[in-house]
């Protein structure tokens, strides 16, 4: 970290809240104590495997798993004939077209896309599972594959849900302001015939899995898994199950990775669910890593087609208009929900008021997408800022002044978006500024021109992006108004155990982000004791009765609504041992501090309770006292204040903190082979209060790795028979240690006004890496013909391409001026 | 001579300084023996292809990827895992606390892989450069942390800058 500013002089931050207090997870995690799921073990465990389809678009002819069954040590398989009599489908987001959409755990008729599950075999040993499965004999009957959602849409196209009617899954307009009067008053319109977001996902390293036990007593079943989002797992799980939920607790502790990927594995767990009951034994299934890659989570792969941008002569941007056209795969797990979440930054940083985008996802032969870091608001901030560059390039403004003029500026917050939604706080000219700085933005040119002389095209690039957290979940009502869902909720329980052990209970399920670390803080000082003498259970239990329906670790908002959870009830707590003590000195509540480890009389520091005897009073020796005293054990739910949106505008507010991350870099283009350089790079953060500022830092520099990962070398590319060309590390090129160039950190801090810690959800970045590789690539080859960086993914033989062929990109860009 | 193919075979190998005999399998990976059958769950799996190096351990002090190693190539070796790393009374060394100090791992998952290629490192090269130590990591991916504050940590570590 080289830099912070604070823009508030009026932070409360105690003795623990705001330092870089080293985690409290390292200590298991570093001697390899933790606990995934692949470490549990039960006996008789049944190892499953899925038989996977190696076909993109077929029907199922025949299932044979006799041979299979016949092996020793095969404890039995699954079939999607059987699933389709167990269960019921899974509910639908979507309204129609999309909802008719019928998705189970296992295929059933047919098979949609390359790797999706057909049958699930169980056997003695991981090993024999697998060598079974090549015994199931599966007969397809091939039908025309479809890869590309453009393709989709077209009335004579191959259709994957028959029900449906067609590939659409979600169709939308959605237009704010006087979009038409804003172009008939522009001074220029800039042209963009197609940008393209490609589709990846943050391939945690822990693959998805489960140990699955049923209890034949109790009908219930327990999983312990890697699930980040027990609450919509269940409510998707119990009515497929024909089960009430109280029948699945979902346990989780340490958790390798998620990223959003791991939100809707409720398919995979549903069948170990049906073979846990129908074996009579516990189920482990752990994912390979080819079967992640070729089934789970994709990223929303993006096209934008036909866009125009309202621009005034002085660099004013009024407005845009564009087509929308979202890669949603082969079924709809979490979608169209990327059909909205889009719209909580759809002006991204920038104060234009008129706006239209028509949505329209399509489903195709792939690997179906589900949240992945960023999730659909990183494509439209990807969008709002390949824009901004376009049209600077083409009307000739500055890539940083044509930001300051049309960001929203600090004084203007809190800013209300053209769609109702409120950017709490935030100052994006000052962090712009503080990027450039760290990059050495002054010496530019020079820079350049000294690349030039050996032979290497150098360009700067910015990417501003906002991480909208804390989701008001009545959004997707946007997209679907008989959804019932609507706010948001998060859990904590804090209580004073017999010994005076403060203990935590969350209801998130960290993968790395240290919630057991940034609870502690948050309960030391107001408790008044250490951060070691607060114990946080690790990981997510349903029986903990710590959890609510959006229980969960997702979607930038932990240090909201987890630590709003957090604060609640400890402050609850901090109140009862403050009314114990008052019972017992009988003195006023108001007399009572806590500090330093005890409940003391502020007036006279001698008369002090350990927590010892206040956690022992109700609990264990409670006799004599003339009434009930306090339990000591308190639970919290924090519900940020939201309004459903107004369906008919789509208008409200949509999320309540706004994070904001600038970032900036230099790259060098060896114009020989396309190979791009990142030889400089800042990342500037605000996300209000930090609470712990070394761990906001490294989910800066995670997200920053995802992203120049995603903007250089990864990608899920399909060929036409819809066949996954990189189903594995050697293929799918995640970032190494020698690929990392070197990073400048900064922050700010501008504290949100509507949470209550002053805290803002962080962590997935919004995608600022691919912006701004995307910008310096376009910058460097200014030199080269100027072309048009039109896509987020810009390996080394794309940038090639754009050099040979300068002009194929130009085609693509067009500006009418009055 | 007939050769009559064997499907498992006993094996001795000591781990941690404990010297564990076992029958596995002839298709057992060295991973899977250590996690399932040893119940040493501190090494991972992250991939199929030998690609992550979650599962790197040292073998007669190479560090090796224990998931392209089958166990029966271990039978008279010596190995160590993650768990063989802090001392007896659970006192973190120098490397896993300035792992802890330098906020080194997120998640955890690829931690012990990358503790145990950075220990391979120190042993060979008890002072590396940032250099050194992203050659020594180039087996080892880590999707949390985009890798700086790990290279951060090991080349505290070799400075003694870890206590």
């Amino acid at each position: 970290m080289t830099a912070v500013e604070t823009e508030a002089g009026t932070l409360q931050k105690g003795a623990a809240v705001g330092q870089s207090i080293p985690r409290k997870e390292d200590n298991r995690l570093v001697q390899g104590q933790g606990v995934f799921f692949d470490d549990v073990k039960r006996h008789g465990m049944g190892y499953l495997h899925f038989v996977r389809s190696p076909y993109a678009h077929a029907k199922i002819e025949s299932i044979d798993v006799s041979a299979a069954l016949e092996l020793p040590g095969v404890y039995g398989t699954l079939t999607g004939d059987e699933v389709a009599i167990l269960t019921d489908p899974f509910f639908q987001i979507a309204a129609p077209p999309g909802g008719h959409v019928k998705d189970y755990a296992l295929a059933v008729g047919k098979v949609r896309y390359l790797g999706e599950p057909v049958v699930a075999v169980v056997a003695e040993t991981r090993e024999l599972a697998r060598d079974a499965s090549e015994l199931v004999l599966v007969d397809y009957d091939p039908l025309p594959v479809l890869v590309d959602a453009r393709r989709a849409l077209e009335a004579d196209a191959p259709v994957l849900h028959e029900e449906c009617g067609g590939n659409l899954s979600y169709a939308g307009v959605w237009e704010w302001g006087d979009v038409d009067a804003a172009f008939d008053e522009a001074d220029h319109v800039v042209s963009i015939k197609e940008l393209h977001f490609d589709r990846f996902n943050s391939t945690p390293l822990e693959c998805s899995g489960a140990l699955v036990e049923f209890n034949r007593g109790t009908g219930q079943w327990t999983m312990y898994t890697n699930n980040q989002f027990p609450g919509f797992a269940a409510i998707m799980m119990g009515p497929a199950l024909r089960v009430g939920l109280d029948k699945l607790r979902i346990v989780t502790q340490d958790i390798g990775g998620g990223f959003g990927n791991k939100i809707t594995t409720h398919p995979q767990l549903v069948a170990c669910c049906l073979l846990a009951r129908k074996l009579n034994r516990p189920i482990q299934w752990t994912e390979w890593r080819t079967e992640f890659h070729q089934s789970m989570s994709h990223g929303n792969e993006r096209w934008f087609e036909d866009t125009e941008v309202a621009v005034q002569a002085d660099g004013t941007l009024l407005g845009f208009r564009t087509k929308a056209i979202d890669d949603a795969g082969a079924f709809l797990r979490y979608e169209p929900l990327g059909g909205v979440i889009w719209s909580q930054v759809a002006a991204g940083l920038y104060k234009w008021r008129h706006l239209r985008l028509e949505f329209t996802q399509a489903m195709t032969n792939k690997a179906p997408v589900s949240p992945n870091r960023g999730y659909s608001r990183m494509q439209q901030l990807w969008f709002t800022e390949r824009v901004i560059d376009i049209v600077a390039q083409e009307l000739g403004f500055d890539p940083v002044e044509i930001r300051k003029r049309n960001y929203v500026q600090p004084e203007d917050m809190p800013y209300e978006t053209p769609n109702g939604c409120v950017y709490d706080s935030g100052d994006y000219p000052r962090a712009l500024d503080l990027a450039l700085e760290l990059i050495g933005y002054d010496g530019i040119e020079e820079r350049r021109a000294e690349a030039s002389s050996r032979g290497r095209l150098l360009g700067l690039g910015i990417g501003s992006t906002l991480d909208s957290g804390t989701n008001n979940f009545g959004q997707s009502q946007l997209v679907n108004p008989d959804l019932q869902f609507s706010g948001n909720n998060e859990v904590a329980t804090v209580k004073l155990d017999i010994f005076g052990e403060v203990v935590v209970t969350l209801g998130t399920t960290p993968q790395g982000q240290g919630h057991e670390t940034t609870a502690s803080q948050v309960v030391a000082d107001i408790l008044g004791c250490s951060v070691d003498t607060v114990h946080v259970r690790a990981g997510h239990d349903s029986y903990w009765n710590s959890h609510a329906g959006f229980s969960g670790t997702y979607a930038s908002q932990f240090a909201v609504t987890g630590l709003g959870a957090v604060k609640g009830a400890a402050d609850m707590l901090a109140g009862q041992m403050k009314k114990l003590a008052s019972m017992v000195f009988q003195c006023p509540e108001e007399a009572i501090e806590l500090a330093d480890g005890f409940a003391r009389i502020k007036d006279n520091p001698e008369a002090a309770l350990p927590f010892m005897a206040l956690g022992a009073i109700p609990n264990a020796n409670n006799a004599g006292f003339p009434e009930d005293p306090p339990t000591m054990n308190c639970r919290y739910v924090y519900r940020p204040f939201f309004e459903v949106p107004d369906k008919e505008r789509k208008f409200g507010n949509l999320t309540l903190t706004y994070a904001t991350q600038i970032h900036a870099c230099v790259v060098e283009i060896d114009p020989e082979t396309g190979v791009t350089e990142v030889v400089d790079y800042a990342a500037v953060d605000d996300c209000g209060v930090r609470v712990n500022p070394q761990i906001v830092e490294g989910q800066v520099m995670g997200a920053t790795a995802h992203a120049i990962g995603a903007a250089l070398w990864e990608t899920f590319t399909y060929d036409e028979d819809g066949n996954l060309l990189t189903p594995n590390f050697y293929d799918y090129h995640v970032p190494h240690a020698l690929d990392m160039p070197p990073l400048k950190t900064a922050a700010i801090e501008s504290p949100s006004p509507f949470t209550p810690l002053g805290t803002k959800g962080m962590g997935e970045g919004g995608g600022g890496g691919i912006h701004c590789i995307c910008a310096g690539i376009q910058d460097a080859l200014r030199a080269a013909g100027a072309p048009i960086v039109t896509d987020s993914h810009n390996p080394y033989h794309r940038v090639w391409e754009l050099i040979q062929h300068p002009e194929r990109s130009r085609e693509s860009v067009e500006v009418r001026s009055t | 001579m007939a050769v009559t193919p064997t499907t498992g075979r006993t094996i001795s190998v000591e781990i941690n300084g404990t010297t564990y005999e076992r029958e596995v399998p002839a298709s057992r990976l060295l991973v899977h023996f250590l996690r399932d059958d040893l119940d040493l769950t501190g090494t991972h799996v992250g991939c199929d292809t030998g690609s992550c190096g979650a599962c790197t351990v040292q073998l007669d002090g190479q560090a090796v990827k224990s998931c392209s190693v089958l166990a029966v190539q271990a039978h008279g070796t010596s190995v160590r895992t993650v768990e063989g790393l802090a001392g007896k009374d659970g006192e973190l060394n120098a490397l896993q606390r300035s792992f802890h100090e330098h906020h080194g791992l997120q998640c955890g998952y690829c931690t012990p892989g990358m503790l145990m290629s950075a220990t391979a490192l120190l042993e060979s090269n008890p002072q590396p450069t940032e250099h050194d130590v992203k050659i020594a990591l180039q087996g080892n991916i880590c999707r949390c942390t985009g890798y700086w504050n790990i290279i951060e940590a090991v080349v505290a570590a070799g400075q003694g800058g870890a206590a």
